[in-house]
């Protein structure tokens, strides 16, 4: 791979790497008794054993000009395995989390490994390493394929990529040596959050590159959902992220924001990391794989322009329906539920949308396992959506809130959609960026589709039963007024529902396990496609009319 | 307006600009106004900070994730009221950067625990819960009585505090080792300073059981014990005006 890179561009990789080889042995040297000094030392050993490979190819000449006849698709085959990867790695961490929740000595008794530290572990390793990892590897993929030309160079995907991966593994290692700032899903210190910044502003320049020279007219749906995701995820991440570092060289930072402000503006982003890294990327997956999967164009144009629209403007209002009945002022609650119930129009919309491409496609999606991930994300996705809406109304949150109830929502969300879609567009992927017929096994992409499905599914009705009784029994009373139940009581009556979540969990581990055995063996032995649509052009006649037929 | 699109989507700067000004609005409208209104935030004049050890309990609590579990935030729902004591005030995190309202209440809502148990009673239940309460399914954190408390950061935490708005004073930033050294250790002759930089009620005390020790456990315990305790705002707001 690094001999495909120009001379150029492998000399712009050494110096990147050089320099951060050095920043990394100044923050391990000068930060010496802070936990800083940990992560300086792994960016170093990080860098380097990147620098040398680069550096043995340095005077290798340069490749053939074939290349600029396709795309360049190197990044995408390294994000797809650093998918499953992350999904392997964070699934399983959820699954370990499941079991402590029942029997909590199920641990090895040391710091890194408390439920408190592994559990943003888990979160993190989901949302930014599965999920991120899986935007980032099939936006190269998309953007080429529906701009029609390849990439404007071959440094800055690899920067972005592996750069993304490197702000993963600062964040995972972080909790577990107790490096947090321990707001929900944007754990991650200062260096960390400055260093995704510059990742992500590399990602989007690239973005518009490729599209300025794109040989499309148009800019198909797709991407409007992945240019969203990534600018409104650097504003979101820019504005909850401000703090004070304690100094230059210590791990430690204090957030900008205090109290009432701070928890606004902390559910303003977790709400909208929900919606533009969890909705809007993999809403961008889901315009181009499903349709290309099924053979037929988008069912309507206008349809996922009002989704579009819907999503990016109302979702940025809804954050405070996570604050229902605190200390928050009652009028901003009041708009975040309104704006709430709203939401469901657009997001419905997007879910129709894609059942009914679907339609005069559905014996594919009976033959076609990897049809049907998609198929089932549309399906949860709506069903997620309106689940949603309906928690977020100021009486029902009442009960929900603080309950396993909102942890099983966002497993529904999490597992049936942002899985099922990532699971179904990197089945339809890698068979042609390897330039394999099909997955070697489709017993075994059928197997992970219904250990998912089913997994999803006890997950999910542990976690209702869990959360309304556990609602219910914090506010029941008795006949002569007082509460019925202690809370222990309602810790007690938890223990068969934390079971059956965690065999469910268990479930989806172990088909996403089976996911990255099929990978292995596609790369491994999967025989060599045939058809000229392995050469890969940079126009193939499945997407054209695909995506032009949307237009 | 679909034609006014058809225009839009040629052109990758105009969706550019057109997604970041519909996607700024909401924020806009929502965030902006907490900071400029005042009935946002109770007035409390006798609001305190946290004293140095307390600051330290307080990042402990952080990093090992206990918020994952408890909030710290009562609802103003009758049951929470009768369950926990008073709602949270928007004052009493108003020192909280960040906030630890929580999301999710695995175990119980600890906003107003401070002085509810005795230092012992923590500190038998952090290092082993199920000896305390046996049904429990809260983690141990035996490791927090190994572990000295890092000091030497302090007055740079401090700093940090007051550059974001809480009102440490210049000798507070200064002494802060030493404060956090003198509360914990009753017989020190740092109690003093203690005394004279922090309220009158601020707890001295060996908070794990060992004088002569700073662990991490005395800074955690520290934290635990002020937990609704840095003003009396609530108890002087009436309960039940319209709980639900």
């Amino acid at each position: 791979m690094i001999t495909n890179l120009t001379a150029s561009e492998r000399r712009g990789a050494l110096l990147i790497l050089v320099v951060m080889a050095i920043v990394g042995l100044f923050f391990a040297a000068a930060g010496r008794g802070d936990p800083i000094a940990l992560h300086g030392a792994l960016i170093m050993v990080v860098a380097l054993a990147f620098a040398f490979p680069v550096m043995g190819h340095l005077y290798d000449p340069e490749p053939s000009a074939d290349r600029l006849d396709t795309y360049y698709d190197d990044p995408s085959k390294v994000g797809m395995i650093l998918t499953f990867a992350w999904a392997a790695f964070a699934m399983f961490v959820g699954d370990w989390l499941a079991w402590m929740m029942v029997e909590p000595t199920w641990t090895t008794g040391s710091a890194w490994s408390s439920f408190g530290r592994l559990r943003p572990v888990h979160t993190t390793g989901v949302i930014f390493g599965f999920g991120g990892n899986g935007l980032i590897a099939t936006s190269f993929y998309v953007m080429q394929r529906t701009c029609r030309v390849r990439l404007p160079d071959q440094l800055s995907p690899w920067f972005v990529l592996l750069g993304f991966n490197l702000f993963c593994l600062l964040a995972v290692t972080g909790y577990m040596l107790g490096i947090t700032q321990s707001k929900e899903y944007a754990e991650p210190e200062w260096y960390a959050d400055l260093w995704l910044v510059i990742v992500w502003i590399v990602y989007f320049v690239l973005y518009l590159r490729t599209l300025a020279r794109r040989e499309e007219p148009h800019i198909y749906v797709a991407n409007w959902y992945y240019m969203a995701f990534i600018l409104v995820v650097a504003m979101l991440h820019i504005v909850n992220n401000l703090a004070v570092p304690v100094s230059f060289l210590s791990a430690k930072s204090h957030s900008l924001f205090s109290g009432v402000q701070d928890a606004l503006t902390e559910w303003w982003y977790g709400h909208n990391a929900v919606a533009f890294f969890l909705t809007a990327g993999f809403l961008g997956m889901m315009y181009y794989y499903l349709p290309i999967r099924a053979g037929r164009p988008i069912f309507s144009y206008r349809m996922s322009i009002i989704s579009f629209w819907g999503i990016t403007f109302m979702y940025m209002w809804v954050g405070s329906h996570h604050l229902h009945h605190t200390a928050l002022p009652q009028w901003v609650q009041t708009l975040g539920m309104s704006f709430s119930l709203v939401l469901l129009v657009p997001s419905w919309a997007s879910a129709a949308n894609a059942l009914l491409t679907l339609n005069g496609a559905w014996h594919r999606v009976r033959d076609d396992a990897t049809l049907r991930f998609m198929m089932i994300a549309a399906v949860f996705y709506g069903l997620t959506t309106f689940e949603g809406s309906f928690m977020a109304i100021r009486s029902v949150n009442a009960l929900s809130h603080y309950t396993d109830w909102t942890v099983g929502h966002v497993h529904a969300g999490a597992l049936g959609w942002v899985a099922m879609i990532t699971f179904g567009a990197l089945y339809a992927s890698i068979p042609w960026l390897w330039k394999k017929e099909r997955m070697y096994s489709s017993f075994l992409v059928e197997l992970h589709f219904w250990l998912a499905l089913s997994g999803t599914v006890i997950y999910v009705f542990a976690l209702w039963n869990a959360g309304i009784i556990q609602g219910l029994m914090w506010r029941t009373y008795t006949e002569n007024g007082n509460l019925a139940y202690t809370f222990l009581d309602s810790v007690v009556a938890m223990t068969p529902y934390y079971i059956a979540r965690a065999i469910g969990g268990l479930l989806f581990l172990t088909g996403a396990l089976a996911g990255c055995l099929n990978l292995y063996l596609t790369i491994r032995f999967a025989a060599p496609a045939t058809e000229a649509l392995s050469l890969m052009p940079l126009r193939d006649p499945v997407s054209d009319a695909v995506i032009q037929a949307a237009e | 307006m679909f034609k006014l699109h058809y225009r839009l989507e040629r052109r990758a700067i105009g969706m550019t600009l057109a997604i970041i000004c519909a996607a700024s609005v909401g924020g806009f409208v929502e965030i902006a106004p907490l900071f400029t209104i005042d009935q946002t935030v109770e007035a409390a004049p006798d609001m305190r900070v946290y004293t140095p050890l307390e600051l330290a309990g307080r990042n402990i609590y952080m990093r090992e994730g206990c918020y994952a579990c408890h909030s710290q935030m009562i609802r103003t729902l009758r049951d929470e009221v009768e369950r926990y004591g008073h709602y949270s005030l928007a004052v009493e995190s108003k020192y909280d950067h960040p906030m630890l309202w929580g999301s999710k209440r695995t175990g119980p809502d600890i906003a107003p625990l401070g002085g509810k148990y005795s230092d012992e009673w923590h500190v038998r239940h952090l290092l082993n819960p199920r000896e305390v309460v046996r049904v429990s399914i809260m983690p141990s954190y035996a490791w927090l009585m190994d572990n000295d408390l890092r000091i030497d950061d302090l007055s740079g935490q401090l700093a940090a505090q007051h550059a974001v708005g809480v009102p440490y004073t210049p000798d507070m930033i200064r002494h802060a080792a030493d404060d956090a050294y003198g509360q914990a250790n009753p017989d020190s002759n740092r109690v003093a300073g203690v005394r004279a930089r922090y309220d009158d009620n601020t707890n001295i005390r060996a908070f794990d059981g060992i004088a002569d020790r700073l662990t991490e456990m005395d800074a955690l315990v520290a934290y635990l014990q002020i937990l609704g305790r840095l003003t009396d705002a609530s108890n002087l707001d009436p309960v039940g005006k319209d709980l639900e």
